[in-house]
């Protein structure tokens, strides 16, 4: 009898043994997300919205995408293909992706070549307006090989070819459900926005635009364990000061998603003991960029504001150099940002290779250099503080920005130091819609620049600054021609630039590029025509008992959702 | 009366295209651009490409007249399918699309609108309730204490924006004591006590402040119409007919004091589907006011248009309904 039950006993362990070292789907109950903008379409190709790409990533995923550190990994590819590997060619014309193999979509059929065509099909269809068009850029076709594999065709060589079907902004959509949303149709089938299938962790149960979001767990999902929760509210909408309450003081909520609050108040929720927030740094630089057309409102509409007509100040680059070197930028992300930021020199601070260390001298303010060089330039303080020229020209500039608090409070303390060294600057504040908005006719957006410097944020995509840094190249200004539409803010045109540009695009090394994007980085900043003031990271915040949390500022914040689990 | 009301609302026609067409042109020329959220990482080429998509590329007539024919067509037939149950009323092909989730406008809006229906039409209830008989109360014992306590706390609902009074109350009763939750679950389905409590504790607050709002408006016009009404000649005529004070009061004078208040309250209804825009992005009930700012923000036309002019008609009938009602009360008054 003992023998026997002792027997019995042996035999359960082992049953039970495989159970506790895997632990089950599902088992860690419920999750809940805040993002305070409401996603509004789960699909990333018809909104180009971070709030809709990131709360997309939940159900869909791409071949491979960015992890916390800004390398590439593969997600549902095998590999990442490299020249070395085989995956690219050698003349850099096309890439290889392999499926990993047995993937299976949320509704139990496999994942084959024919999606990942189709993706590309509906993303490069001339009437759909895709937000990700960029992405899709110079691929000429996509080869079905076999099942599981594809080949990108480039119209040009691609030294970095990992734009279509890689991070969350290009996932792979399936051709089932998608089949008869192309073109001018994409807008109509909202079944398919609101409940796209997809191989992510999670599945939509039901999706309320601009309000929730319920999910429950892929049955289907390649990992058997995963994901640890087996349902997931994502609420949208409200401030980001709530947000930040209902994780770190209420704990009604898990994670709550880039808390734009300043320190202080985010200091003072974590008190609350609810929450952690946490941060990590990208590419996102907040900077002055400098004028280098003139924006007089007596110049015709034609002109103003184009390379027609120098800037009669700011094309000196010893005033450009002293509006700079009078900046405290330690201050501004002691006040702005607290741990979501650091003061940069640089229009490209990260990744590593990229980051240039030539202009770090910025970040010491140099109030009595800034005003010699003023002196030098022939700007002579007069009666009232203000500096003058020999034509009588006041030293008084325009210095416009979005509608935003902290902005504000930039605008104001950079006011008072110019005026230290002499300089006026009348402020001005716009609604960020308008800013940003790009309506040609309207004079207060950020490309027309009716002002002789303006200060914004921007970033770039993934963690190769090629097309970023290309947008400062002859011919990409602004302009009555193309509508006002372009990225060359400055209106910045230097022909060596664009020669070196050149030589990025056909270099595929990574050592050289590093070396030539460096380069670039710092024509731009040698020159002040862009003044970086403040790297800016993420705050996101999540609750004492989810643990697995990497926040990740190079793809979506929930690109590891999976892994998330309640710690005790 | 028949006539009267025929002719009304055909007068009520021209009114609504006038307020869709001024409505439209504002939007037109108001600054914004339904690509401002987008990440300035997007190029300008594929921005505009995904303006073309959204069909701005048409002239703004055409566009008017696109959005006319389906909201006056399409979309009632939808509603009308959903109302009924019948499928094949619905008209198949375009509907009015959202910029933002590119979907149904309609479909939204019918998603939205129990939320707003419940918590502010709750509260509008609740205001009338709690306000009659204060303002009954406050004009008969007129200067007295609670008249005074009446006055004041009227005073602090007219005075106190709901933006102040929102996050008081979130700081008290969810931080400070943890009673209420600080997010209204939309999602929540009512079918055990336990869910109807949560139901209630989610409500609870925005309820309370809409209502204070709205009672402190009745209040005010119950209390003066009464006091209208009680220095009246029929008023003493009762009294000396030997009738008790409570006939006098609650069946002479208040039946007479209730004709404008009863107008008052209609005129206020359209208010309900309105949704109250700040109280519904505080609390985060996801009602037709939060769709409407929300919409305004992301310069999605289609969406504002569509409710705006919904509100336009809500606000026109209602003010025909409050007319009627006037005649219906007052013998005296007859529409010919």
């Amino acid at each position: 009898m003992k023998r026997r039950s002792a027997l019995y006993g042996a035999a359960a362990a082992l049953a039970l043994a495989p159970m506790a070292a895997w632990a089950d789907r599902g088992e860690d109950g419920h999750l809940n997300i805040i993002y305070w903008q409401a996603p509004s379409i789960l699909n990333p190709y018809l909104s180009g919205g971070t709030k809709d790409v990131e709360s997309s990533s939940l159900v869909l995923e791409p071949l491979a995408r960015y992890n916390q550190n800004g390398e590439l990994v593969a997600w549902l590819a095998e590999e990442i293909p490299t020249v070395e590997n085989g995956g690219v060619a050698e003349d850099l014309t096309s890439i290889t992706w392999t499926l990993r193999e047995g993937l299976l979509w949320s509704d139990g059929t496999p994942v084959t070549s024919a999606d990942i065509a189709f993706t590309a099909q509906y993303c490069m269809h001339p009437e759909g307006g895709c937000a990700q068009a960029a992405r899709y850029q110079d691929v000429e076709n996509v080869e079905i090989i076999d099942e599981r594999t594809v080949t990108v065709h480039f119209s040009v060589p691609k030294p970095v070819p990992y734009g279509a079907f890689v991070s969350a902004q290009s996932p792979i959509i399936q051709a089932a459900q998608f089949a008869d949303c192309l073109g001018a149709r994409a807008p109509e089938c909202t079944e398919a926005n609101f409940y796209p299938i997809g191989t992510g962790a999670f599945r939509v149960v039901d999706f309320r635009p601009n309000d929730v979001i319920q999910m429950e767990a892929n049955p289907n999902y390649r990992d058997p364990a995963l994901p640890h929760f087996a349902t997931l509210t994502l609420k949208g909408g409200g401030d980001a000061a709530s947000a930040g309450r209902a994780v770190m003081e209420t704990g009604e909520m898990d994670y709550a998603w880039n808390l734009q609050l300043a320190p202080d108040v985010i200091a003072t929720m974590a008190q609350g003991g609810r929450g952690v927030p946490v941060s990590a740094f990208g590419t996102l630089v907040e900077r002055i960029e400098m004028n280098l057309t003139d924006p007089s409102p007596d110049l015709p509409p034609e002109t103003r504001s184009t390379r027609a007509h120098p800037h009669p100040i700011l094309s000196d680059i010893r005033v450009r150099q002293a509006l700079s070197m009078a900046i405290d930028r330690e201050l501004l992300v002691e006040i702005g940002y607290g741990q979501a930021g650091r003061p940069t020199c640089n229009l490209v601070p990260a990744p590593p290779i990229f980051a240039s260390t030539a202009n770090d001298a910025c970040l010491v303010q140099d109030l009595d250099g800034a005003r010699a060089l003023l002196e030098e330039a022939g700007w002579t303080v007069g009666g009232d503080g203000i500096r003058t020229n020999a034509d009588g020209r006041r030293l008084v500039i325009d210095y416009q920005t979005s509608t935003n608090a902290v902005r504000q409070d930039f605008q104001a303390l950079i006011q008072q130091w110019w005026r230290e060294i002499g300089v006026e600057a009348n402020l001005r504040n716009i609604n960020s819609s308008v800013f940003f908005g790009g309506d040609p006719g309207s004079p207060d957006t950020f490309q027309k620049f009716y002002a002789d410097v303006e200060m914004y944020a921007n970033n770039f995509n993934g963690t190769d600054p090629e097309a970023y840094l290309g947008a400062y190249r002859c011919g990409y200004e602004p302009r009555p021609e193309t509508q006002w539409q372009g990225e060359n803010i400055n209106r910045f045109c230097d022909p060596a630039y664009d020669e070196l540009h050149l030589q990025l695009a056909q270099t595929a090394s990574i050592e050289e590029r590093g070396r030539i994007g460096r380069e670039l980085n710092d024509i731009l900043m040698q020159n002040y025509v862009i003044v970086p003031l403040v790297d800016r990271g993420r705050v996101s915040a999540h609750s004492v008992t989810l643990g697995g949390v990497l926040l990740n500022t190079w793809d979506s914040e929930l690109w590891n959702v999976a892994d998330w689990h309640r710690t005790e | 009366m028949f006539n009267y009301t025929l002719r009304r609302l055909l007068l009520a026609i021209p009114t609504l295209l006038f307020i869709a067409l001024a409505i439209f042109l504002l939007l037109e020329l108001s600054p914004g651009d339904p690509m401002a959220d987008m990440p300035l990482t997007i190029p300008p080429e594929v921005r505009e490409q995904m303006r073309l998509a959204l069909g701005l590329g048409e002239a703004w007539y055409i566009r008017f007249f696109k959005w006319l024919y389906l909201f006056s067509v399409v979309e009632p037939s939808h509603v009308l399918a959903n109302m009924t149950g019948l499928d094949w009323l619905a008209i198949e092909g375009q509907r009015i699309i959202s910029f933002q989730t590119r979907s149904p406008v309609g479909d939204i809006i019918a998603q939205r609108l129990p939320q707003t229906l419940w918590v502010v039409g709750l509260s509008y209830i609740f205001g009338i309730m709690v306000a009659v008989p204060i303002g009954i109360y406050s004009a008969y014992r007129q200067y007295s204490w609670f008249d005074q306590a009446g006055t004041f706390i009227s005073m602090v609902g007219f005075s106190l924006p709901t933006f102040f009074t929102g996050p008081l109350l979130m700081l008290i009763f969810s931080i400070w004591l943890g009673w209420f939750p600080i997010i209204y679950d939309t999602t929540l389905v009512v079918d055990s006590w336990y869910d109807f409590g949560l139901q209630l504790r989610q409500m609870a607050m925005p309820v309370f402040v809409l209502t204070l709002y709205n009672a402190a408006q009745i209040t005010r016009f119950m209390r003066a119409s009464m006091l209208d009404n009680l220095t009246q000649d029929y008023v003493r005529t009762a009294r000396s007919k030997g009738m008790t004070e409570r006939i006098v009061v609650l069946v002479h004078v208040l039946r007479n004091s209730m004709i404008p208040v009863i107008t008052v309250i209609a005129l206020g209804i359209p208010t309900i589907f309105t949704g109250a825009i700040i109280t519904e992005q505080i609390f985060r009930v996801n009602g037709l006011g939060a769709l409407l700012i929300t919409a305004i923000y992301a310069s999605d036309i289609p969406m504002v248009l569509t409710l705006s002019v919904v509100f336009a008609i809500l606000i026109v009938l209602f003010n025909l309904i409050a007319d009627l009602l006037y005649a219906v009360f007052d013998p005296r008054i007859r529409y010919e």
